[in-house]
C-alpha cells in the first residue's frame, strides 16, 4: 500500500541557515511515527512542513495522491487532511471547550450548529472531558486544555494527526493524561507523525522513531532497536541524555 | 566572626500600584462629577438672572456636540479598523497606504485639518459645515484608531493565528473569528479614552460656526457679555459628559474583564 505521507529530500532553509536537510522518510497508513532530535534539530519545522505552515525550499512531501510541496497545492485542503497539535495549545480563550472544536466544522466544512455540537461533544468525551463541555480555556489545566486542543483537530476528520511537542509545556503530573489520549488515538489506528521525546509514548505506542539531528535524518528503525542498539554515534550520544 | 545578621525581607503587594477599587465613599471621581452637577443644579436657583438663560440657550449646543460626536466615532472606528488591518497587510501597497494615511494625519493637528476640509477643499467641493466638521474629525480620529487596532490585534499571541490556519480557516476567517473578538478585548478601554478626548475635541468644531456647546456659549456671552457665567457653565457641562462616559468605559472593562474571555 502507498504511504499515507511521503518525504522525500526535503529541505527548509531560514535565510542562511539550513532548518531541514534532505530529510526523507514516509509514514504508512495507520502508523505511529516519532520524532525525536536535540532542538534546533529541524525537527519542528518538518513537520510544519507537512500541514504547509511552513513552506519547503527543495523535495517533495505528499500526503496520498497530493503533493503538499507544489507551490499550487490547495493549502486549506491540506489542513483538513493534517490535524496539528501544538506545543502550547492554542486554544481559543474567547470560546468555551465545545465552541473550540466546533467552530472549524462550522465555517470550514460548513456544518450546521447541532450537527458540528453532536460531533464536539462525542470528540470531548473521546478524551475524557464530557464534564467541561462549557467550560472556557483558562479553567482548564494544562493537561486538560491539551485534550481539547487534540479533540479540536480530531473535529476536522483528518487523515493524519501532527503533534508537535505536545507535552513540553505541561507539567509532569499532567503528561500521561494527554499521552493516554495519544495511546488510544494510535490504538484506533489513526495516522500520527510526533515530535516529542516521551520515551512512554514511544514503547506504548510507536511503530518507528526518527532520530534528526542538524536537520538530517540520522537513523531510524523500530523503538527497541533504535533505543536499544543505535548504529550511529550521535544517536548513541543523544539518546545517553533522554534516556 | 561577625554574628550572622538575620535579615526579613518584608514582601508587599506593592505599594506602587495604586488600588483599583478606591474603598473610599469620596473618590476622585465622585468629588468632580457630583461637585460639578450639583453646581448645575443649583446655580439657576441661586442666580436666576443669567445662568436660567443660559440653561435654556445651551442644550441645543449639547444636541450638536453629541452627533458630531456619535458620528465621528462610529465612522472613526470603521476607518480605524480598515486601517489597522491595512498597516498589517501582506500586500505591501495596501500596508504602505495605511501607514502614510497614518503619518499623515498625525503629522497635521485638528485644527488645521478642519480648516484645510472646510476652506481649502471648500474651494473645490463646497459641503455643509456639519459634514466638513464630521469628516474632518473621522479622518483624523480614523489614524489614531488605526494604531489602536493594529497594536490590538498584534498583541494576540501568533499561535491563535497558527491554530486557526492548521485548522483549515482562510486568513480572512482566522481574522474574523478567532483574532478580532479577542482584539476587542484588548482596545476597549484605548477606544473609550479616544472617544472621550473626541468628545473633548468635538469643541474645535464651533470655529467652523456648527452650532456645537462652545458655540452657542460664545453666541450667548457675545451677546449678553457674562463670559464668566455662560463659560462656566459650558466647562461644567464637558466636565460631567466626560466624567460620565469615562465611568461608563471603566464599568464596561470590569463587566468584560469578569466574564472571563
Amino acid at each position: 500500500m502507498a504511504p499515507k505521507v511521503r518525504i522525500v529530500n526535503a529541505s527548509k532553509n531560514f535565510g542562511k541557515v539550513l532548518a531541514v536537510r534532505n530529510a526523507s522518510f514516509d509514514v504508512q497508513q495507520g502508523e505511529v511515527v516519532l520524532v525525536i532530535g536535540p532542538s534546533g534539530s529541524g525537527k519542528s519545522t518538518l513537520l510544519r512542513c507537512v500541514n504547509r505552515l511552513e513552506h519547503l525550499n527543495g523535495g517533495e512531501i505528499w500526503i496520498d495522491e497530493e503533493l503538499v510541496s507544489d507551490p499550487r497545492a490547495d493549502v486549506r485542503h491540506i489542513r483538513e487532511e493534517a490535524g496539528m497539535v501544538f506545543q502550547s495549545f492554542n486554544l481559543f480563550p474567547h470560546l468555551s471547550a465545545l465552541g473550540n472544536i466546533t467552530i472549524a466544522p462550522r465555517i470550514v466544512k460548513k456544518m450546521s450548529r447541532e450537527e458540528a455540537e453532536v460531533v464536539g461533544k462525542r470528540l470531548l468525551e473521546r478524551v475524557g472531558l464530557a464534564d467541561k463541555v462549557h467550560a472556557y480555556p483558562d479553567q482548564l489545566s494544562g493537561g486538560q486544555q491539551q485534550r481539547v486542543a487534540i479533540a479540536r483537530a480530531l473535529a476536522m476528520n483528518p487523515k493524519v494527526m501532527l503533534f508537535d511537542e505536545p507535552t513540553s509545556a505541561l507539567d509532569p503530573e499532567m503528561i500521561k493524561e494527554v499521552l493516554d489520549v495519544m495511546v488510544q488515538l494510535a490504538k484506533d489506528g489513526m495516522t500520527m507523525l510526533v515530535v516529542s521525546h516521551e520515551m512512554g509514548f514511544a514503547r506504548a505506542a510507536a511503530h518507528k522513531v526518527i532520530f534528526m539531528d542538524n536537520g538530517e535524518v540520522i537513523e531510524s528503525g523500530p523503538p527497541e532497536q533504535l533505543f536499544a542498539n543505535p548504529k550511529e554515534e550521535r544517536t548513541k550520544r543523544f539518546l545517553k541524555h533522554i534516556l | 566572626m561577625a554574628e550572622v545578621k538575620k535579615t526579613r525581607i518584608e514582601v508587599s503587594d506593592g505599594a506602587l500600584i495604586p488600588e483599583r477599587e478606591e474603598k473610599a465613599t469620596f473618590t476622585a471621581w465622585r468629588i468632580s462629577f457630583f461637585g460639578a452637577l450639583a453646581l448645575l443644579i443649583l446655580l439657576p436657583f441661586i442666580s436666576p438672572q443669567p445662568y436660567r438663560q443660559i440653561m435654556v440657550f445651551l442644550p441645543d449646543g449639547i444636541l450638536a456636540t453629541f452627533e458630531v460626536t456619535v458620528l465621528s466615532i462610529i465612522f472613526a472606528l470603521i476607518l480605524g479598523l480598515f486601517t489597522g488591518l491595512g498597516r498589517i497587510s501582506r500586500v505591501k501597497i495596501i500596508s504602505r497606504i495605511a501607514t502614510i494615511y497614518v503619518e499623515v494625519v498625525r503629522g497635521i493637528p485638528l485644527l488645521v485639518q478642519l480648516f484645510y476640509i472646510y476652506y481649502a477643499l471648500g474651494k473645490i467641493v463646497q459641503v455643509p459645515r456639519m459634514v466638513a466638521a464630521v469628516t474632518a474629525m473621522t479622518v483624523c480620529y480614523g489614524a489614531y484608531l488605526g494604531e489602536i487596532f493594529r497594536a490590538g490585534i498584534q498583541a494576540v499571541p501568533k499561535g491563535q493565528m497558527e491554530a486557526a490556519l492548521a485548522l483549515g480557516m482562510s486568513r480572512w476567517q482566522a481574522m474574523r473569528r478567532i483574532i478580532l473578538p479577542q482584539t476587542i478585548k484588548i482596545v476597549l478601554p484605548p477606544v473609550g479614552n479616544e472617544f472621550i478626548a473626541l468628545l473633548k475635541d468635538s469643541s474645535l468644531v464651533s470655529i467652523l460656526a456648527v452650532a456645537d456647546l462652545l458655540r452657542r456659549g460664545r453666541e450667548y456671552a457675545s451677546k449678553t457679555f457674562y463670559y464668566f457665567e455662560t463659560y462656566t457653565v459650558v466647562a461644567l457641562v464637558y466636565l460631567v459628559l466626560t466624567l460620565f462616559f469615562s465611568k461608563l468605559v471603566s464599568l464596561m472593562e470590569e463587566r468584560l474583564r469578569r466574564r472571563g474571555p
